[in-house]
């Protein structure tokens, strides 16, 4: 068994000239942990692994493997793989000698050479492809070849950038449950990067949420996806998107109200803001009102139906001010555009948010 | 329009192609016969004019000569030209493109006008008449070629190779010796020939740097005019086909090496 490192990254900055690509990043990944970097395009998370990699240098900052500084090592020197989004399998090596490449760099013998890439290559189950050029493979199998050659010297820290991104839909979901196992397998420290929200639910043990060379929120895919702490996480967590009220709050007889036109949202205890962004989640939108507990009623009009068999997502008119929401329903329906009709929302599945900050209150 | 093509593209072909077969043909007919303007083509084909040229006239020392400049300019120019080639297609720096529109401002310099300079530079560091000195004349015409060659051809293999070579252990320098060169070799090895080419059809530079070493092209000039026309074709034919070969050999990195994309 090979030895696992904790990731640890202290106030990373990374500048490109004026632009500031990651504006003090710090995490601590623990040791055989698979964690997601997730965020939009442009949000660092890239950037990030690269410094973690060695191929960027940072401009300020510290990233520690266990209690070993590395910040300023070359990446060979660094005991990491990488699986990048282009694969980047040397064309002009047969696979075998791609995946015994890092071992030979590392000088192993032939004997465990051989008997090493044998098996990374049963495990990735590449075993008949090892004497192809990387031209005669499909995306798929160069996608297997560039994890084994990632696995094959058993590095301390695994690093995959959007490795599933240059994928078919359907391969996708396979590779997507087979890198799970391998890690299951292999428990290697992995960081994983994407942009794509069910990768990152999925397979994350820990997703960090990105934005702006930032990280907004570290932590369970549940724990993002029932507490975002901010309105941007809940808004890029979740599908259809979260939908949001921009809210007065107001005090009738000593209970403060979250006011969106005539609807008020009862607000759980007491706060301090002004003015709050109300976050209610498509899936808990309902057409009877919730047993056992409280609930709220809106007035709407359908605007459009999606039948996605069996679910479906009503696009709803709400108030005079014409707000468009979204609710995703179990079950396979019909309702005729322009009908009136009235939606549930559960009290306790409300999620607050300061207007100014957006951060979450409660 | 299925005819108009094929018949455009033979008309073109005979334009280009008609002159250098008349000469070769020239160049393998008899002396008896060079002058019978009864027929085109001769009665019996000889290598008589080619022998005499190469091996009686002094053309095969200056052929040796020839591929000895080239060699050494290629050295030199490639020396120099991939590590600049490399760096512009890798970085971004400061002043980019005014050094590759620079390169290019080169070729508006004949190189009759740098060679009259040299010779009185090269008298003092005894240079005159050397390989060497046409050589260093002649990379320096294509040392420009080369580093935009090289440059695309870098640009066009992907900058991941190399980063995956250096997270599996390579260093820099060691990712673009064993990952990038092997990668670049067959448009390098195209902009080897492309300069062969260039160096063994110079030659202004090469009559005026040397006077008994010469080139090929160089030794034909200061002799054509003295010699019978049947020679003349001879020596057209001796200095047509090596680069015919070549470039024939290189035709389809031809368009890649100058950075162009028929996507």
């Amino acid at each position: 068994m090979s030895k696992l490192a904790k990731v640890v990254s202290q106030d990373v900055k990374k500048c490109f000239g004026e632009v500031r690509a990651l504006d003090g990043v710090s995490i601590e990944i623990e040791d055989g942990a698979f964690v997601v970097l997730l965020g939009p395009s442009g949000c660092g998370k890239t950037t990030f692994m690269r410094c973690i990699s060695g191929l960027e240098e940072l401009t300020d900052g510290k990233i520690y493997f266990d209690d070993k500084e590395i910040s300023r090592l070359q990446p060979k020197d660094r005991n990491v793989a990488m699986v990048f989004q282009s694969y980047a399998v040397w064309p002009h090596m047969k696979v075998r000698e791609n995946i015994a490449y890092p071992l030979k760099l590392k000088k192993f013998s032939k004997e465990e050479i051989e008997q090493k890439v044998k098996w990374a290559a049963d495990l990735l189950n590449i075993s008949e492809l090892l004497s192809r050029y990387p031209s005669q493979l499909s995306g798929g199998q160069r996608q297997r070849v560039a994890v084994a050659r990632a696995i094959v010297h058993r590095p301390e820290v695994l690093l995959m950038d959007e490795p599933l991104s240059n994928l078919d839909a359907l391969l996708r979901v396979k590779m997507r449950s087979e890198l799970k196992k391998l890690h299951e397998q292999l428990k290697v420290t992995t960081i994983y990067v994407t942009h794509d929200q069910v990768e990152a639910m999925t397979m994350g043990d820990k997703i960090a949420v990105m934005n702006s060379g930032r990280i907004i929120q570290y932590g369970t895919p549940e724990e993002i996806y029932k507490k975002p702490a901010t309105a941007f996480v809940a808004g890029f967590i979740g599908s259809p998107q979260m939908n949001f009220f921009k809210c007065d709050v107001v005090e009738e007889n000593g209970q403060q109200y979250a006011k969106f036109e005539h609807v008020r949202f009862k607000i759980p205890s007491r706060i301090n803001n002004r003015s709050v962004i109300v976050g209610i989640r498509p899936e808990n939108v309902s057409l009877e009102p919730p047993k056992g507990s409280d609930s709220i009623t809106l007035e709407a009009t359908v605007y459009f139906i999606e039948r996605l068999m069996p679910e479906t997502i009503l696009h709803l008119d709400v108030g005079n001010a014409k707000s468009r929401i979204t609710a995703k329903l179990p079950n396979d329906l019909v309702l005729p555009e322009g009908k009136k009709i009235e939606v549930f929302v559960s009290t306790e599945s409300l999620h607050f948010f300061d207007a100014e900050t957006e951060e979450r209150i409660l | 329009m299925k005819i108009i093509y094929p018949l455009l593209f033979i008309l073109i072909a005979c334009f280009f192609l008609g002159p250098m077969f008349l000469a070769f043909v020239a160049s393998i007919t008899p002396a008896s016969e060079f002058y019978d303007y009864s027929h085109i083509f001769p009665s019996r084909l000889t290598l008589e004019h080619i022998n005499k040229l190469l091996f009686t006239l002094g053309g095969f020392r200056a052929l040796i000569v020839s591929i000895e400049v080239a060699l050494i300019s290629i050295g030199i120019s490639f020396a120099l030209g991939i590590p600049a080639g490399y760096a512009i297609a890798r970085y971004t720096f400061r002043g980019k493109d005014g050094v590759k529109l620079a390169m290019l401002f080169t070729r508006s310099l004949p190189l009759i006008v740098v060679a009259v300079s040299l010779v009185t530079v090269y008298m003092r560091l005894n240079l005159t008449d050397t390989a060497l000195g046409v050589a260093l004349a002649h990379a320096a015409m294509i040392l420009p070629f080369v580093v935009i060659f090289t440059s695309s051809i870098f640009s066009s293999t992907f900058i991941e190779y190399e980063e995956a070579g250096m997270v599996f252990g390579l260093t820099r320098f060691g990712a673009f010796l064993r990952i990038s060169l092997p990668l670049a070799l067959p448009g390098l090895a195209a902009s080897a020939i492309y300069g062969f080419i260039m160096s063994w059809n110079e030659t202004f530079a090469a009559s005026i740097l040397s006077i008994q070493n010469r080139t090929l092209p160089a030794h034909i000039l200061a002799t054509a005019m003295a010699s019978p026309d049947y020679f003349k074709y001879a020596m057209a034919t001796v200095m047509a086909i090596p680069a015919l070969i070549f470039i024939f050999i290189i035709r389809k990195y031809l368009i890649s090496i100058w950075g162009i994309s028929l996507k």
